[in-house]
This record gives C-alpha cells, sequence and structure tokens, in this order.
C-alpha cells in the first residue's frame, strides 16, 4: 500500500473549492461559467490520473488525516481500481456534460446556479466513491441526495421539477437513513468504521448474528438510491430536470452509486443465500420490469429513464449472482452503460432542444433533418440493443453466458429464461428509439423544424459514440481498467479476457433469439401499444402521493392536537410532568439518615421570611394590579439578597441587589406602554387547576430542597478552595472561581448577555420601523403627566452621584479578585449610575454625554475577555489560564495584578455594555411616543399645563 | 434554618408556577422572576447553608468556608436571568405594541386558516 497521498485531499476538495466559481464567474459571461466549472474539474481528473498507473499496478492509494476519532470519523480517502473506475467517470462524463449544458441552457435559465449544484454533486459523488471511512462515505452519500434535489427541482417554476425533485429526496433520504443503521452495524460487527478494515472481515460479518439487519438495512439504502424495484419510480419522474442533470446523475453516476455500493461491500456481504435471493432476484425483477415499461413509454426521457432502471437491475442481478465472472461482467457494463446511456439523454436533449418535443408519436424522420445526431443517436442505441461491435453486446454476452448457469430455487430455466426476456425487451426499446425517431418519413408538423446544434452540442455524445465502437470492436482497450476494478470488487486478482468472439455458446443463442424476438415485438409495436394502454396497472405516483398526503395529514393531526397556541397549556403540561417524574424518581430510593445540624432562627431572619412568603403571596393574590405587583417583587429579591449575606455569599447579595435594580427599572419602563392592570377573565376551574399545579410544583421542589438540605454530600470544591491563592492568586474564591477555573463558562455567559442585549436593540428596531411605531406616535403621552419632567433635585443629586457611583464601581471591581465584588457586580453598578442620570436628566440630553457607543462596549468586553484567554496560549497553556504578579509601588501599598483582571475587565465592560443597550433600547419608544426632547437637564414645561387644562375645559 | 429556605423554595416556586399560567405577558413575566429566584436559591443551597464563612480565604481565624462554587455559578444565573427577563419583556412589549393584546395564546381561528394556507401551498 501506498501511504499519504496528499494529493487525494485535493481531488475530494477541488469540486467543493470549485462550486465557489460559478456563482462569482456567471458575471463574466456564459461561456467563462462554463470555462470556470471544467477547471476544478479537469484539475481534479489530471491530479486522478497521475495516480492512475499505480492503482493499475494494483496498488492501493490512501490519505488519512484524523477529525473526530472519538467516533471512529477520520477524513481518509483511498483509490483503488473501482474507486479509479468510478472517480474517473464521475470528473470525465463531469467534463463532458459542463460542455453540454453550456449551450443546452437557455439564456433565461441561471447559469451559475446550476453549475454550482452540479460541481457541489460532483464533490459529493466524488466522495462516495473514494471514502474510506463509512461514516465518512455516509454524510456524502446524504450530500448526492440533496444536490440531486436541487437539481432536479433546478426549474423551480415547473411544478413536475418540484414534485420530482421531493419525491427523489423522500424516497433516496429514506434508503439513506436505513443506509446509515446498516452501516453502523456493519461497522459495530467490524469494530472499525474503515473501508478497508471492513472489507478484510468478511467471514467474521456474514457469521454474525447482525449480518441480516445489516444486509436489509444496506440493501435499503443501495437500492433506492439505484432506483431497484419497488422503488424505481422516482427514477423516471427525477427527468423533469434539465436534461444535462438527466445524463450525468441519473444515468451515468447517481443512480450507479447503489451499484457501487453492492460492488464496495461484495467482498463482505456476497456470496450468502440471503445476498444472492434478494440481490439477484430484485434486480432480475427490476430489469424485465423496467425493459418492459421502457417500450411503451412516448416520452423520450422516459424511455431511457425506465431503460436506466432495467440496466441498473441488470447490474444488481450481476452483483446478486456473487460470482467473480459475473462481478466481472457487471464492472464492464457499468463502463458501457454509462457511454450510451449519457450519449441517447444527450441525444434525447438535442432532440427536445431542436423541435421542443420528447413525444415519440411526434416525432419521425429526423435522419434527414439532423444527421449527425442521428448518426451518434444511433450507434447508442444499437450499443444498448446488444448489437455485435458495439460495446453493450460485450457485457450483455457476459450477462446472459452467467444468467445461462444460474438456477433459482431449484429451477434451471428462470433466470435464463427471464435475462432473455430483459434482453429482447431491452432490443425492442433500442430499436424504438432509433425506428420511431429517426427512421420513417420526413414529417411536415414538428413544433419547431429541427437541424442538427452547434458542434458544442453534440461534441460530448460524439466523444462517447466514439468510445462505444472502439470498446464494441477493440475490448481489450478497457481491459486493464476492468481488471484492476474487478479485482478490488472481488478482492482477488483477476485476469479477465475481454473478447468479441467466444464460440457458440448458450449465450450467443441467448443473444439472437432476443435480437429476434425484440425486432418483432416492435413490428407489433402499434397493438400491443393499445393493449398497454387500456391494460389497467398501478401507477407510482398517485399511490406515493398518497401516502405523502396520510403521513402529512396524521402529523398536522397530531401537532394541531398537542400544539393549539395555547402557551399555558403547554406551560401547564410541562409542569405536570415535570412534577411527576420528580415525583417517581423521589419515590423510588429511599432516604439516607439526615447527618446535618439544623442551623438556629434568629428573630431577624423570621421576620425577613415572613415577608418574603406575605410578598410572594401577595403577588399572586394581587398580580391584576401590576404596579403593586411590581413593588412585591421588589421585597422579594430585597429580602432574598438579605438572606445571601446571612448566608455566607455576600457576592450573591451584591450581584442580586444591583440586578434587582435595573429589573425593577426595566419592568417600570416596560410597564409605562402596557395595560396597568391584568383583567380577570380565568374562569374558577382554572384557576382551581393551575394551584393545584402550583402548589405540587412548589411542595416538590421545597420537600427537595428540604431533604438535602439535611444531608452532606461530597463536593469537588476542597479543590478550588485549596487552589484560589496558589493557582489563582485571589482569596475571592467565587471571584476566582468565575474568572479562572471556570473561566470558559463565564466566557460563554458574557457572550449570552452580549447577545441578549443586541437582540432587543434588533427587536426595537424592527419594532420602530413597524405599525407600532405609527401606534406609539397616536399614543396619548401628554396624559396624566408632570409637568416638571426633570427634577432640580434629582438632577443635583444624580450629577453628585456619578462620581461617587463611578468610584464605587471601580473600587468594587478592582477588589474582586480578594474581597467581595468583581467585574459582574462592577458592570452593575455603573449602569445603575449612568441610569440614574437618564433618569433625571433626561435620554437626550444624557445621550449627547454619551462618548461610547454600548454596542462597541459589548464587542470590546469579549474580545478583550477573549484576548486574555488566548494569550495564555502564547505561553504554551491552555485556554484562560491566569498568571499574577505581586507589585510594589512605594507610595501604595503591595498590590496584585493578575491577567484574570483584565479578564474581567471584559466581563464588565459587557455586562455594563449590555445592561444599557437593554435599558436604552427600551427608552427609544419614549422618544417615538411622541416624548419631547430636552436640551436642558433640568427641563420643566409650562406649555403642559395649558394642553391639559385645555383639555379639561 | 433550614425549614425557612425549603418553604421559601417552595412558596416562590409555588408562586411562580402559578403566575407563569396565566393568560397575560405581565403576571408570566413576573411568575418566571419568581422561579429564577427560586432557582437561584435553590442552586445555592445545594452548597448547604453555613453562617459566617463566607468563602474569601483568610489568614486569620478559623479555616472553615463555605461552598464557593454553588455561588459562583449561581451568580452568573442571576445576571443571565436579567437578560432573559429583559429580551422576554421587549418581546412581551413588542407583541403588544403590534398586536394591541397582551394575550400569549394564540389566537386558534386565525392560526387554523394560517396553518391551511400553507399546506394548500
Amino acid at each position: 500500500m501506498t501511504e499519504g497521498h496528499q494529493v487525494l485531499f485535493f481531488i475530494a476538495l477541488l469540486p467543493f473549492i470549485g462550486a465557489l466559481l460559478p456563482g462569482l464567474m456567471i458575471r463574466a459571461g456564459r461561456t467563462a461559467c462554463a470555462s470556470f466549472t471544467a477547471v476544478p474539474t479537469a484539475l481534479a481528473l489530471v491530479m486522478l490520473l497521475t495516480l492512475a498507473p499505480a492503482v493499475l499496478r494494483g496498488e492501493v492509494v490512501q490519505a488519512e488525516v484524523e477529525w473526530l476519532p472519538q467516533l471512529g470519523l477520520s477524513l481518509s480517502f483511498f483509490v483503488d481500481g473501482l474507486g479509479l473506475l468510478f472517480a474517473c467517470m464521475i470528473l470525465g462524463v463531469g467534463l463532458l456534460i459542463t460542455l453540454y449544458a453550456r449551450f443546452y441552457l437557455s439564456s433565461a435559465d441561471p447559469m451559475g446556479q446550476f453549475y454550482t449544484y452540479l460541481l457541489l454533486f460532483q464533490g459529493a459523488m466524488l466522495g462516495i466513491v473514494i471514502s474510506d471511512n463509512i461514516l465518512l462515505m455516509l454524510i456524502f452519500w446524504e450530500l448526492t441526495s440533496l444536490a440531486s434535489f436541487l437539481l432536479i427541482g433546478y426549474w423551480k417554476h415547473l411544478p413536475e421539477g418540484r414534485q420530482g425533485a421531493r419525491m427523489a429526496l423522500a424516497v433516496t433520504g429514506g434508503g439513506g437513513l436505513a443506509l446509515i443503521g446498516g452501516m453502523l452495524i456493519l461497522g459495530d460487527i467490524a469494530g472499525s468504521y474503515s473501508l478497508t478494515e471492513i472489507l478484510q472481515q468478511g467471514e467474521a460479518i456474514r457469521a454474525s448474528d447482525w449480518y441480516l439487519p445489516a444486509l436489509i438495512l444496506i440493501l435499503l439504502g443501495a437500492f433506492t438510491k439505484s432506483a431497484q424495484f419497488p422503488f424505481h419510480f422516482w427514477l423516471p419522474h427525477a427527468m423533469a430536470a434539465p436534461t444535462p442533470v438527466s445524463a450525468y446523475l441519473h444515468s451515468a453516476t447517481m443512480v450507479k452509486a447503489g451499484v457501487f455500493l453492492m460492488a464496495r461491500l461484495w467482498p463482505v456481504l456476497a456470496g450468502t443465500d440471503a445476498w444472492f435471493y434478494i440481490v439477484a432476484t430484485t434486480g432480475l425483477v427490476t430489469m424485465v420490469l423496467g425493459a418492459l415499461i421502457a417500450l411503451f413509454k412516448d416520452d423520450l426521457k422516459a424511455l431511457l429513464a425506465f431503460s436506466t432502471v432495467s440496466h441498473l437491475g441488470l447490474l444488481t442481478m450481476l452483483l446478486g449472482f456473487g460470482t467473480q465472472a459475473a462481478a466481472v461482467a457487471a464492472v464492464f457494463h457499468i463502463i458501457n452503460h454509462l457511454t450510451f446511456k449519457a450519449a441517447l439523454f444527450m441525444t434525447a436533449g438535442i432532440i427536445d432542444h431542436e423541435t421542443h418535443t420528447r413525444d415519440i408519436k411526434r416525432l419521425g424522420g429526423l435522419r434527414h433533418l439532423m444527421p449527425v445526431t442521428f448518426a451518434i443517436g444511433t450507434v447508442a442505441a444499437l450499443s444498448m440493443a446488444g448489437i455485435p461491435f458495439f460495446n453493450g453486446f460485450l457485457s450483455k454476452e457476459m450477462m446472459l453466458e452467467e444468467a445461462s448457469h444460474t438456477g433459482w430455487a431449484g429451477s434451471a430455466y428462470a433466470v435464463p429464461v427471464l435475462a432473455t426476456l430483459g434482453a429482447l425487451l431491452s432490443v425492442a426499446y433500442s430499436l424504438r428509439f432509433i425506428g420511431h425517431v429517426f427512421l420513417g418519413p420526413v414529417r411536415d408538423d414538428y413544433p419547431h423544424k429541427p437541424h442538427d446544434p452547434p458542434f458544442g452540442m453534440w461534441a460530448a455524445p460524439a466523444l462517447l459514440a466514439v468510445l462505444v465502437v472502439l470498446i464494441g470492436v477493440m475490448p481489450f482497450l478497457a481491459e486493464g481498467i476492468v481488471t484492476a476494478a474487478a479485482s478490488a470488487v472481488t478482492g482477488t486478482d483477476l485476469q479477465p479476457y475481454l473478447k468479441i468472439w467466444h464460440g457458440f455458446t448458450p449465450a450467443l443463442w441467448m443473444s439472437i433469439i432476443a435480437v429476434i424476438g425484440g425486432a418483432v415485438l416492435l413490428l407489433l409495436h402499434r397493438p400491443l401499444d393499445r393493449i398497454w394502454i387500456s391494460a389497467p396497472r398501478p401507477e407510482a405516483k398517485p399511490i406515493f402521493d398518497g401516502i405523502v398526503t396520510g403521513a402529512a395529514a396524521l402529523s398536522r393531526r397530531v401537532a394541531e392536537g398537542t400544539h393549539n397556541g395555547a402557551i399555558s397549556r403547554y406551560l401547564a403540561i410541562f409542569v405536570t410532568a415535570s412534577v411527576a417524574l420528580g415525583a417517581v424518581a423521589f419515590s423510588g430510593s429511599g432516604l439516607s439518615e439526615p447527618t446535618r445540624q439544623l442551623l438556629p432562627v434568629p428573630a431577624v431572619v423570621a421576620v425577613g421570611w415572613l415577608m418574603l412568603i406575605v410578598a410572594t403571596v401577595a403577588v399572586v393574590t394581587m398580580h391584576h394590579q401590576r404596579f403593586r405587583a411590581l413593588v412585591l417583587v421588589g421585597i422579594i429579591g430585597l429580602s432574598i439578597s438579605a438572606g445571601f449575606v446571612y448566608l455566607s455569599a455576600p457576592d450573591l447579595a451584591l450581584t442580586q441587589i444591583s440586578v434587582e435594580t435595573v429589573t425593577i427599572m426595566l419592568l417600570l419602563l416596560a410597564l409605562h406602554y402596557l395595560p396597568k392592570t391584568t383583567p380577570k377573565e380565568s374562569p374558577l376551574g382554572m384557576k382551581i387547576r393551575d394551584g393545584l399545579i402550583a402548589l405540587a410544583a412548589g411542595g416538590g421542589v421545597g420537600a427537595l430542597a428540604y431533604a438535602f438540605l439535611f444531608r452532606d454530600i461530597d463536593t469537588i470544591s476542597d479543590y478550588h478552595l485549596a487552589n484560589a491563592y496558589e493557582g489563582g492568586g485571589g482569596t475571592n474564591v467565587v471571584n476566582v472561581i468565575l474568572v479562572d477555573f471556570r473561566g470558559y463558562d463565564t466566557y460563554g455567559e458574557i457572550i449570552v448577555l452580549g447577545i441578549a442585549g443586541l437582540v432587543i436593540y434588533a427587536l426595537m428596531h424592527a419594532l420602530l420601523d413597524g405599525p407600532a411605531a405609527r401606534r406609539l406616535k397616536n399614543s396619548d403621552y401628554t396624559h396624566n403627566r408632570s409637568r416638571d419632567r426633570h427634577p432640580m433635585m434629582m438632577v443635583v443629586a444624580t450629577r453628585v452621584l456619578l462620581p461617587i457611583a463611578a468610584v464605587v464601581g471601580i473600587y468594587i471591581f478592582l477588589r474582586g479578585h480578594n474581597q467581595p465584588g468583581g467585574g459582574f457586580v462592577a458592570g452593575l453598578v455603573v449602569a445603575i449610575a449612568i441610569l440614574m442620570q437618564y433618569m433625571a436628566s433626561g435620554f437626550a440630553w444624557t445621550e449627547a454625554r454619551q462618548r461610547i457607543e454600548y454596542h462597541t462596549m459589548i464587542g470590546v468586553g469579549i474580545v478583550v475577555a477573549g484576548l486574555t484567554g488566548a494569550g495564555s496560549w502564547l505561553a504554551g497553556r491552555p485556554f484562560l489560564t491566569s498568571a499574577y504578579t505581586y507589585i510594589n509601588l512605594p507610595p501604595i501599598e503591595e498590590f496584585e495584578l493578575a491577567t484574570a483582571m483584565i479578564f474581567d475587565l471584559g466581563v464588565f465592560l459587557t455586562v455594563l455594555g449590555a445592561v444599557m443597550l437593554m435599558l436604552y433600547s427600551l427608552s427609544r419608544i419614549a422618544r417615538h411616543s411622541g416624548e419631547t426632547v430636552n436640551t436642558e437637564p433640568m427641563d420643566y414645561d409650562p406649555a403642559e399645563r395649558s394642553t391639559q387644562s385645555g383639555a379639561e375645559s | 434554618m433550614e425549614f425557612i429556605i425549603a418553604s421559601a423554595i417552595g412558596v416562590l416556586t409555588a408562586g411562580g408556577t402559578y403566575l407563569i399560567l396565566r393568560l397575560r405577558t405581565f403576571p408570566v413575566i413576573l411568575g418566571l422572576a419568581l422561579l429564577s429566584y427560586a432557582v437561584n436559591v435553590f442552586l445555592f443551597a445545594s452548597g448547604r447553608l453555613a453562617i459566617d464563612m463566607a468563602p474569601i480565604l483568610s489568614k486569620y481565624g478559623d479555616p472553615s468556608y463555605t461552598d464557593p462554587l454553588p455561588q459562583a455559578l449561581v451568580l452568573t444565573a442571576i445576571v443571565i436571568s436579567f437578560g432573559m427577563t429583559a429580551v422576554l419583556v421587549l418581546i412581551g412589549l413588542g407583541a403588544f405594541l403590534e398586536a394591541e393584546s397582551d394575550r400569549i395564546d394564540m389566537d386558534r381561528g386565525e392560526s387554523d386558516s394560517d396553518q391551511n394556507k400553507d399546506a394548500a401551498q
């Protein structure tokens, strides 16, 4: 094995990087756009070809980078024969399609978008075939489904496009889910998610009890992707896509992903009865059924779609046989099918483009009008029919040869007869493609007078047609890649010989029967078609739509039954469920003996408790009077702050009391614009219900608290207490935990706070642009207001207080590391000091003196905190490791300087900025509702009196 | 003392729960404030109660301290719950100004027709 071919990463990444180009290059014109799409593809193809010699020698090229090793997910790629074959197909056909699409798309189609989707798909598909990690492969697998969804629905204005895209996504996405399950089981059995390792463990996997579930799930994924019966129905509907997409995804690449997967896992999964009966039978049924339907389709693309279904069935069947010779035939047919089918799709696209119809019944006689297209189409269709000297013949012979000696459930004839029937039908529809489209008399009722397209459009299919003939005449040309790929599929070194003449084998007779029978069938097409049309047959689309409608109706019933828009109901259910779960947990385990002594209750504490209880009960009973309730909430907050002081939590007390202040201010501001009372509208029954729920919740939480307060626990805090001073350099352990031990949490929390501030600002911005602004303008703001809006006493007092409060804030900030305080509290204190200016001197006056935007403050705070944390990387330590030192400046006492304090400064700035931005945003409402802007700090408005008295009189 | 704290937590929870089940925004916001108090005290109490043992390291006296970790967690929780309250207040205020109603429950009839419209597309 060759290790470390980094070029693989580039190959895998190129399409994704390239996907950025078309959207930009479309501005430079359509040809530039197409060229820039071709560049990354061509580059990847060239890189891949540099690896080809080694791969053809039988080496495996690998490259790996760990991604999430804990999950067994690594970014590992490998290219062996099979991977090389598929990667070449994907990139090579990708190039041809890029060229073809340049001429196919009309100037009204957004071409940049198309090429971006195409490259996304190409990258995803390439990822599937070169992934060495099955989890990685699953990611790419899902990506192909998504990219194909975008491509099928490219013509957004067509309902068929949207429905086809949705159906394809539903079917292949559903299969993808099954595949994830199957792959995880497979990885679990093998003990590794690395494909190379899994492929070594065929014996163990086939012997495992989980083999069958894994097999079925994986096959579900493969069958849905490769449109095997009964999941074949999505492929014809996906034909609503532009023809380049059909040619690329739905004949050459994506639908082969399922086949690829079966081939890739062939050494591990094949060889059992289950494999044979599931895979070979499904393939056989799909082959015959697809060919039968194709014969009676009048839409050119539908004919080709069902023919693709049929050929995918053929490939599946060959892989299902589980023999090495069948695997060789499958690999060879993958190449052949790619060449003739992509050419045929492009031919169909040309015909559609030139005649403006794809209806076979409206076509005919095109050989005189479009000779070049006729030549290409005929070569490709004859190959599809399996006529000698075209490549389709060779692999079809090999298929019939394999089928001729495969027994099915004791019957030696079932498989050969059905395979011959499939080949016969295939001949019939292929000849119909030639006969009914190109041959016959020239008509005079084409929707559009056809002629051959420009060279650029037929170049790609012509090249494929040349390949068809070359391989058909000189099959040894393909021997190298077939050998490498087939060896990779089977895991053994094979030396297949591809040749035209095998002698008078049963396969040759079957072939002859097929060709003659097919020709006869085509002659009988008209009466047969009449029978087919009148015969009742199940249509997949109504069935699928019925299932989808049913599922949607069911989910709507469930969603609307439970989510009826009543939040109070959700909350009631949520609380009840939580209480019930808590009760179950509570009753399940016995309580251990209490280990703690009760603390005594001094009289002051009892009074505080009484205040809190009374206030809470009063809030509940009097909440209809909103101002009163707000005052009572303030009392509760203050009681709790006092409780924190008493119970050895000075930091909490400081924080609580300052938060309490800003919260009440905020609610007061808000209440100014809200109704002042809550209407009494709850019926008595609801009140009783809510009361019971509330009592249960309160009782439960209280009992839980009571239970644990009596019992000791193991705490990790001893570590913090022991290391706060030595490690963090501070004596206030709470602060050291915040800025040092758990600094990362704090960092996240200030970011949340900053976001909350910005959210409020943005919401307010949107609000003041909407109808709410007009409503505010019309509100009666002047009603019932004091004329002395900014009383002198308050203005003077707050102005004097500002520097004092600022000094207190700085003091609290600086001592925070060693004494109660810190960035959080200091931020809140300074915020309150500034708020006082707003209240006393008016918004406009204060704002005119504001130098720094609050947004800036939030941003700077978070950046400072982040940089401080990142600074420890420079010292080679983890994020947010604190360093500190003691400084001795003569006039002052020795003091400490810690990096944690810079972090705390970030906290301070963010808290200050966020709190101020929130309250400032609310204050903007006032300005909108017609509050006059004051220019003087002390603002007395005598005009108020006259308007008010005027209104009264 | 333990009973006082536990009962305070219980009463605050009960009051908060009752209020969040009301039908208007303002009582619900008050209810959430009460619930925040209850949760903060509950978390704080999980470090067990101690008197005169503030977690400020001291060179003198009895070196026994209360559990600092819950305090640190609650400290940020208090600040965050302020941020949450502020966002809620603003959403409630915005809804009232836009819709001229401060009901928290959706109007059933209207929402149904909306959903049917979506489904029809």
